[in-house]
């Protein structure tokens, strides 16, 4: 079509080949790679003793409408939890960048964590990273396919595990998984498993910074997020790169003194801190916005250092701030910050509100409407009539009894029909139909009441809903 | 974007006139790609369902489905959505039968305080009462002033006791009141609407009401053969109670002047009636549907 040498819009990806590399930073990441997988793959394992529902400790029954947390059962009526969740979550990532920048994507996102596992398969299988990069020059051979192609399947089990274990979420793992390979598993499974399977083996194995750099908007709008006082992953630009930039270590530049007179920098150039990046930056050319923060230039430069008997930290987590002042000091959080504290107090009153209502939730959900088609009636002796409509939704493990009553009324004027006391079976919703009755003169003075819903299992479970008792005079 | 400024702009290398070209911008090939792909899917689309039309018909589709009529037939056929629905219909249908066979054992007492059949009526019921019933007692029972009872208030023409509501609805009711045109003249419709209204406290003369009250007892007028002595009408027969503010043919409460209620009355007493009709549901009903719609209507007036 066109002259592609001259005319392409976008560079071809440049595949990086990461070496790997020790320190504290790369052991922080580990364990939480570790503690994660753990999380991820074993909780739908774990068995949970209930009288009704699936005895799985997490078990999301989307049949039932219910998700079993531990000794938490969560109704839809509870939807908001999530959406209070998802505010707090919105926050704790603003928090934490503001302090630490993009550390949840260095260590703790889902990308990160099976990225890395899989740059683990990958160096197992084909060694370190020069092995790597002979190995992607030979030509296709036995050992080739073997190294390669055993690292594709392994990739592909654990994808396959991943999109598997997503699913036994959604029922009692161990009959799920027998059902899923016997074909008898619902079709929603089979397409979420292979969603799945094929979404984690191409981001995580093929895709990888890509996800990163062009899909996920968090990793973009969090750099928006970042401030001077942000400790960011940091090199030190003067102590690197002296007057005269920096240089390999040969002959009498072997000595930092000697280096130092000639006017060149600590960096020697072993370009350790480019192998080691996931994402194929160069962290010399200051913060980019494909830094994910993860550490490991900091542990590869570290280790450098040591061998060659230079100060460590040429590399490190530190503020614009505190790197770029005349004097650096050793890298601190700066945390006195109003944006800081602001974020900590959402956080700590949100967090707050979001388990006070866990712990004070009732077992059981009602609501009261007035019913509107008619809004009252007329009675034969010259009475208003308003109805309301009470719907109890029993939430509680076993049956229990409900008494509806009114506060605020006259004697005589609720009328509960054949309806006394209702009992609810467990999970179960009923509907009771009320009447209100007023004589014309009562209405100014029970223009709003309650309604009392008191569970005969429970004390504490009662409810007063307050209400308003409508009539022409109401001016409806 | 600045590489492609640099080169000259591709065109289709057709010329026209000598100097008119046209500039040749190909389409992305993921949005072609995209589209080629619609078109595959288009094309497996006419294999599965119904699509092209020819002459009086049109091509069928391999998909099929199963669904049972209103028969109990079983038929499968060529993929449509009328028998999509059908077949969801049934799903559905299957969903309240456990309800329906419950309330083929029960009373509907025993239906009215089971709190588990008692929301299944009023959900159901909804729909049965809308579908049916809604057509002349309008949506949510509130009747209709001159044409269909109120069944929100607690007064029953033909009695709010299950049985009698059951009866209604499965019999239907066909009220009648003769006519008194030529009767009774002008004055004594007056008197007897006069005695009527002084029963809600309307302020009617005394002395015309007590005339009214003479009248209405009285072999000439023999209104309390239907109405009753006390005049609040007999259930058995399907009379109104006089006496209490429910008004369903005479419409005396949007009527603003003594005068205006007065006539009210007297137009139905000279008319009579003969619209108060109700058909017979006992045949288009199931008895079980009946006994729903019994309980749910029951309710709905706050019942007896």
């Amino acid at each position: 079509m066109e002259n592609q040498d001259s005319l392409e819009l976008y560079q071809k990806r440049i595949p990086i080949i990461t070496r790997s590399v020790k320190g504290k930073f790369r052991r922080f990441k580990t364990a939480v790679l570790l503690l994660g997988f753990a999380v991820f793959f074993l909780l739908p394992w774990i068995p949970w003793h209930r009288a009704h529902g699936i005895p799985q400790a997490v078990a999301f029954d989307v049949g039932q409408r219910k998700f079993y947390i531990f000794n938490l059962i969560v109704y839809p009526q509870d939807v908001f939890w999530l959406a209070f969740l998802l505010f707090i979550a919105a926050v704790f990532l603003f928090f934490i960048t503001t302090l630490l920048g993009r550390a949840f994507c260095g260590y703790f996102c889902f990308q990160t964590l099976w990225t890395d596992a899989f740059m683990f398969v990958e160096r197992w299988m084909q060694g370190e990273r020069p092995v790597r990069m002979k190995l992607q020059k030979q030509a296709w051979n036995g050992e080739k396919l073997v190294k390669v192609g055993g690292t594709y399947v392994i990739w592909f089990l654990i994808s396959f595990w991943t999109g598997m274990t997503f699913v036994l979420y959604y029922g009692y793992a161990p009959d799920l998984l027998h059902r899923f390979f016997i074909g008898d598993a619902a079709s929603a499974a089979y397409i979420t498993v292979f969603g799945l399977t094929f979404s984690t083996l191409i981001a995580a194995g093929f895709m990888r910074e890509q996800i990163c750099a062009y899909v996920c908007p968090y990793g973009r709008f969090q750099s928006v997020m970042y401030e001077p006082e942000t400790l960011a992953v940091t090199y030190e630009y003067r102590r690197g790169e002296g007057k005269n930039g920096r240089i390999g270590m040969k002959g009498e530049l072997k000595q930092r003194e000697k280096r130092q007179e000639q006017g060149y920098g600590d960096c020697i150039d072993c370009g350790i801190c480019v192998q080691v990046c996931p994402v194929g930056i160069d962290i010399r050319e200051g913060l980019q916005y494909r830094c994910i923060s993860c550490g490991l230039c900091i542990d590869g430069c570290n280790e450098v250092m040591k061998s060659v008997g230079f100060p460590q930290g040429l590399i490190r987590y530190d503020s614009e701030l505190n790197a770029e002042s005349a004097a650096p000091k050793a890298p601190h959080l700066h945390w006195k910050r109003l944006k800081v504290l602001g974020y900590f107090a959402a956080l700590v009153i949100m967090t707050t509100g979001l388990v006070m209502d866990i712990v004070n939730e009732k077992d059981f959900e009602y609501s009261v409407e007035q019913i509107r088609q008619p809004l009252y009636v007329t009675m034969s002796n010259g009475d208003i009539r308003d109805r309301y409509e009470i719907r109890l939704t029993n939430q509680a493990d076993e049956s229990v009894r409900f008494h509806i009553s009114a506060e605020g009324l006259p004697p005589g004027a609720l009328n509960l029909g054949l309806m006394q006391d209702a009992l609810v079976h467990s999970g179960h919703s009923i509907i009771v139909d009320v009447g209100v009755e007023l004589k014309p003169d009562q209405i100014k003075q029970y223009k709003s009441f309650e309604f009392v819903i008191q569970s005969l299992t429970n004390d504490k479970d009662r409810v007063e809903v307050p209400m308003n008792f409508f009539s022409e005079s109401s001016g409806i | 974007m600045s590489m492609q400024k640099q080169q000259e702009p591709q065109t289709t290398g057709h010329v026209w006139d000598g100097d008119l070209q046209e500039y040749n911008n190909p389409l992305p090939n993921w949005w072609l790609i995209g589209f080629y792909l619609t078109v595959i899917f288009a094309i497996g689309y006419w294999f599965l369902y119904p699509a092209w039309p020819i002459a009086g018909t049109y091509t069928k589709g391999f998909a099929t489905i199963t669904y049972t009529n209103d028969k109990g037939v079983t038929k499968t056929v060529h993929w449509n959505s009328r028998a999509l629905l059908m077949e969801e219909t049934n799903a559905a249908v299957a969903k309240q039968k456990p309800y329906y066979d419950k309330i083929g054992s029960m009373t509907p007492e025993q239906i009215a305080r089971d709190p588990d059949m008692n929301s299944f009526v009023i959900s159901a019921g909804k729909s049965l009462f809308s579908n049916n019933c809604a057509a002349c007692h309008q949506q949510g029972g509130v009747g209709k002033m001159g044409f269909a009872p109120n069944l929100t208030d607690d007064d029953w023409l033909y009695g709010g006791h299950f049985d009698q509501i059951q009866q209604t609805i499965t019999l239907g009711r066909h009220g009648y009141m003769p006519p008194f045109k030529g009767v009774l003249n002008d004055q004594q419709m007056t008197e007897l609407a006069d005695y009527v209204l002084s029963f809600t406290k309307v302020p009617v003369n005394p002395e015309s009401a007590k005339a009214g009250d003479a009248l209405f007892h009285s072999e000439t007028a023999a209104c309390y053969y239907c109405h009753g002595a006390n005049a609040k009408g007999r259930t058995v027969i399907g009379s109104a109670n006089l006496t209490d503010n429910i008004w369903l043919w005479a419409n005396v409460p949007a009527a603003k002047t003594v005068a205006d209620k007065e006539d009210a009355i007297k137009h139905v007493i000279t008319n009579g009636l003969h619209k108060g009709v109700m058909p017979t549901w006992g045949g288009r009903l199931s008895p079980d549907q009946i006994k729903l719609l019994t309980v749910y209507v029951h309710d709905l007036g706050g019942g007896q």
